[in-house]
């Protein structure tokens, strides 16, 4: 394999990687900073436990979360120089303010919750966690602004001597429709994921009888949080299929294996393809549906893969425009399938939990296991549809992927460092995986811990406060 | 003064953030060890970086991020060709993040010794490496246009193992762990507070040592005398001797301060040498990256520093406040049940 082929896979493998635990960080860190709040406004112990409970967890994730980051940082750098060099000029800015404005935020606020449970005022150590929550919601709109740059680059010229795009306007980088359409789609998702994982691990707990009277109440709000993101996923999915749609044909037509330019477009459920990609054997299809989706009319006028790939030749000079198209298909597919699973079993344990009694029934144990993991499968295939449908661009019509990789660093190299990164994270997962099932296993605290002291219980207190 | 100018300052002082302060936990990450004779004391010992390590990593995503947006060539040609030596360094920071959080996690002896390797292992690879690093761009690495116009480090992995930059690299593996000893020294108490005197006194002046030949390589080392570098380096060896001497009078604070101060006027040096060029090139200075050729438009310049001027100092208040929040000393009495870990048992 080529040095190029390489860095893609470790780019794909460390940004998967990465995207793991960062949903459950920012939707659980506002959903503990939501138990947290009960608790200061009801004083009722539940609460407190489960605040603890749910950080505890929270905090394995985060812990991950943070070291796969510093690698994402630095390997622009290091893979892909040329891509550096061509796009610093812009796409540096949001990633030093994410730093500057989000990283110092989260990590110190976060550092004096862990630590501060004696330390600080309830009010002010209150504030710590909200703060850090606030943190990680910059830090992903920063990050997804600089990705929405590279999906449609806006707010520069092109400066011919230096070979390199440079910025003419911040503002537009920052609020451009792009950045926008897929902050408030990836925020939602983010709350559904750690929202999933919330009511799973409190399912969970009442499958084991454990906790039955707070569990109730986690699953509870676990499960509408769930439901409600989810509509502002749909929502924002909408919207950004129509802003993609305008941005990148491509991908939209990639996404629904539309070989041919049509009006009424149908969208399709299952399409098998030639071998070769060029044009789909059989498909399944619900009428007019994708013009929906991506005009916003009816009878609206979807642009095929095979006449962008000639209107994109004359404008791009020769070259293959198209993605992988099987993957594209199917990856859109998946994302909306797994949120669409998830959301179903929410709805169908929460309307079980109306009626007053515990959830029953043989689907509920493997349903309720299964909930944390989807959501997490749909943001996955959701990244993998983003990136790998706009290829070959890095930069959608300014820079390839190809012209994009360090030229300096040997195949060889690169090799070992994927290898080395993959073992490294998944001894890392292995390790995380068992201390959160040991966390759930041993169930939240028992009250009587907590009854000794006002905040947290002397028992509690040496494991707060110390490493 | 230009915006270029002024970013070259902007990255100074980011990574002079950068060694004060990660400086000491790679320095404490170290001595764990060291200065503990049992379990309760090397909690004590973790728990003084508990909640302020990742803080004091963020400099270096800042420091990272900062100089992509203000000198992105400069950015591109370091870390691709320091390729393998910035990919330890993420490997030690990595595994030392995890070390911290995961390691108190069960009580097992075989658990916790095997994090407790960890973090000495992975505390020690970046500080050697840091110094290596910073060595070389010093020094001069063989730089040179490409076909494609930009200039590329074209050296291997082991030219930059020479002598002077392994010598860097003891210099800023022995000042952290100085300077992490003087940390430990204030930080806590009892005997852990004795250890790390003791131990700062032995290490300081190893480090003076390595620091004073390499500091008098690096004067010696430039075309002519730079003023400017050698009242640095002066200054940085006086401030050095000052803390130990503070650490011998038992003054913690001053002792700490004087260090920063070191480490301070060392980064500083370190860059006064290089500017305005900030990776010269061994090949001929006409492939030398510069604050000039190596720089992003003005425009984006005056727009990260609105943002840097607004909110460094933000900052620098709530970090310095977390450190008012835990200014009391940690001590090895203080940790109840110091074998128990949080998993380890369903009741108390
Ligand atoms: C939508 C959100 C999002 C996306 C797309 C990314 N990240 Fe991330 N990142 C976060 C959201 C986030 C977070 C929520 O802020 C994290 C996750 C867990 C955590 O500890 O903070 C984080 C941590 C994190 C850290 C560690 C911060 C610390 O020490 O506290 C770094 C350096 C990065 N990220 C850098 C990146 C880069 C360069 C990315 C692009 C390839 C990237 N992240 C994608
Ligand atoms: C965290 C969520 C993300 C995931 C899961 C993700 C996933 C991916 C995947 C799977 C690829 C490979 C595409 C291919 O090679 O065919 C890719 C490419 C790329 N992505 Fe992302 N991405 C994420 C976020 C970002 C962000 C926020 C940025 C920029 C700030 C970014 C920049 C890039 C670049 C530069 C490439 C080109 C390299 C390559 O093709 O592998 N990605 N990404
Ligand atoms: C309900 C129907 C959904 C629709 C119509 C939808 C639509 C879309 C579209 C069109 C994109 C591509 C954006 C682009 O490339 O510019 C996208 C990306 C993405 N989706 Fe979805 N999606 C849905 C559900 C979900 C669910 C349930 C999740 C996760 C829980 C999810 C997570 C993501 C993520 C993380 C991305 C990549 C980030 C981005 O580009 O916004 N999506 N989605």
């Amino acid at each position: 394999m080529h040095a190029l082929d390489l860095a893609r896979w470790q780019f794909a493998i460390t940004t998967v990687y990465h995207f793991l635990f960062v949903p459950i960080t920012i939707g659980m860190a506002f959903l503990v900073a939501g138990l947290q709040t009960a608790w200061f406004r009801t004083n009722k112990l539940k609460y407190l436990r489960a605040t603890k409970f749910f950080g505890r967890l929270f905090l394995i994730n985060f812990a991950i979360g943070v070291v796969t980051g510093i690698v994402q940082e630095f390997q622009f750098g290091m893979n892909w120089s040329s891509y550096s060099r061509f796009v610093g000029d812009i796409f540096g800015a949001p990633l030093a303010m994410e730093g500057l404005l989000a990283f110092f935020l989260e990590s110190t606020f976060l550092g004096l919750w862990i630590f501060g449970w004696d330390r600080l005022p309830k009010k002010i150590h209150l504030a710590s966690i909200w703060l850090a929550a606030t943190g990680t919601l910059l830090s992903a709109y920063f990050i997804l602004a600089a990705n929405s740059w590279m999906q449609h680059p806006v707010g520069y010229i092109l400066n011919a001597t230096k070979g390199r795009a440079e910025l003419t306007n911040i503002f537009t980088v920052l609020t451009q429709k792009t950045a926008l359409a897929t902050f408030f789609h990836t925020i939602p998702s983010a709350a559904f994921t750690g929202a999933a994982f919330i009511a799973g691990v409190s399912a969970w707990l009442i499958i084991k009888k454990k906790d039955i009277e707070m569990s109730r109440t986690t699953l509870k709000a676990g499960l509408v949080t769930m439901l409600i993101s989810f509509v502002l996923v749909g929502f924002s999915g909408d919207f950004t299929s129509r802003v993609m749609t305008q941005q990148q044909p491509m991908k939209m037509a990639a996404a629904e294996a539309l070989y041919t330019t049509t009006d009424s477009a149908p969208f399709s459920l299952l399409t098998i393809g030639s071998l070769d990609g060029s044009r789909s054997v059989f498909q399944i299809d619900i009428p007019s549906v994708l013009s929906f989706l991506s005009t916003g009319d009816f009878k609206g006028v979807v642009e095929g893969v095979n006449d962008l790939q000639t209107k994109y030749e004359t404008q791009y000079g020769p070259g293959d425009y198209k993605p992988n198209i099987p993957l594209a298909y199917w990856s859109f597919r998946l994302m909306m399938g797994f949120g669409f699973i998830a959301a179903f079993f929410a709805l169908l344990a929460l309307w079980q939990l109306r009626k007053g009694g515990t959830p029953k029934g043989k689907w509920f144990a493997p349903a309720m296991i299964s909930l944390p993991f989807l959501p997490l499968l749909a943001n996955s295939f959701g990244w993998i549809f983003t990136e790998t449908a706009r290829q070959p661009w890095a930069v959608f019509g300014l820079i390839k992927t190809a012209d994009g990789v360090s030229t300096v660093v040997s195949a060889g190299a690169v090799l070992f460092t994927m290898i080395a990164f993959t073992v490294l994270y998944g001894v890392l997962a292995f390790i995380e995986v068992g201390l959160i099932l040991k966390t759930i296993h041993n169930g939240p605290r028992p009250e009587e811990d907590f009854e000794v002291a006002s905040i947290g219980g002397s028992a509690d207190r040496p494991l707060v406060m110390s490493y | 003064m230009s915006f270029q100018s002024v970013w070259f300052i902007l990255i100074v002082v980011l990574w002079v953030g950068y060694f004060i302060l990660e400086g000491f936990d790679f320095g404490v990450g170290m001595l764990l060890p060291f200065v503990s004779r049992n379990e309760a004391d090397r909690r004590a010992v973790l728990t003084t970086l508990g909640p302020v390590w990742d803080g004091n990593e963020v400099w270096l995503l800042v420091a990272g991020g900062a100089t992509f947006a203000a000198f992105p060539e400069w950015y591109a040609t370091l870390f691709s060709g320091f390729y393998l030596p910035l990919f330890l360094i993420l490997v030690g920071l990595i595994v030392r993040g995890v070390a911290f959080e995961y390691r108190s996690k069960y009580g097992k002896a075989q658990w916790r010794q095997r994090w407790d390797i960890a973090i000495v292992v992975a505390s020690a690879l970046p500080s050697l490496l840091w110094g290596v690093a910073f060595a070389n761009i010093v020094r001069g690495v063989p730089l040179e246009k490409s076909a494609s116009g930009s200039i590329e480090y074209v050296g291997g992995f082991f030219n930059l193992l020479n002598p002077y930059a392994l010598l860097g690299g003891i210099v800023t593996l022995t000042v952290f762990l100085t300077h992490g000893a003087h940390f430990l020294a204030l930080k806590t108490d009892g005997e852990i507070r004795v250890r790390a005197h003791a131990l700062a006194i032995k290490l300081g002046l190893v480090s003076a040592v390595a620091a004073v030949a390499f500091l008098a390589w690096s004067n010696l080392m430039l075309p002519s005398i730079n003023a400017k570098f050698l009242t640095l380096s002066v200054a940085t060896a006086l401030f050095w001797v000052a803390g130990l001497g503070a650490n011998y009078l038992r003054r913690e604070g001053w002792a700490f301060i004087a260090s920063s101060l070191a480490i301070t006027t060392f980064v500083t040096g370190l860059f006064v040498a290089l500017y305005p060029r900030v990776m010269p090139s061994s090949l001929g200075s006409q492939f030398d990256l510069t604050i000039t050729n190596a720089s992003s438009t003005e425009y984006t310049l005056k727009v990260m520093t609105v943002v840097a001027v607004v909110m460094t100092p933000l900052v620098l208040i709530y970090q310095g406040w977390t450190y008012w929040v835990f200014r009391k000393r940690v001590s090895a009495s203080q940790i109840m049940h110091p074998e128990r870990g949080v998993l380890d048992t369903l009741h108390l």
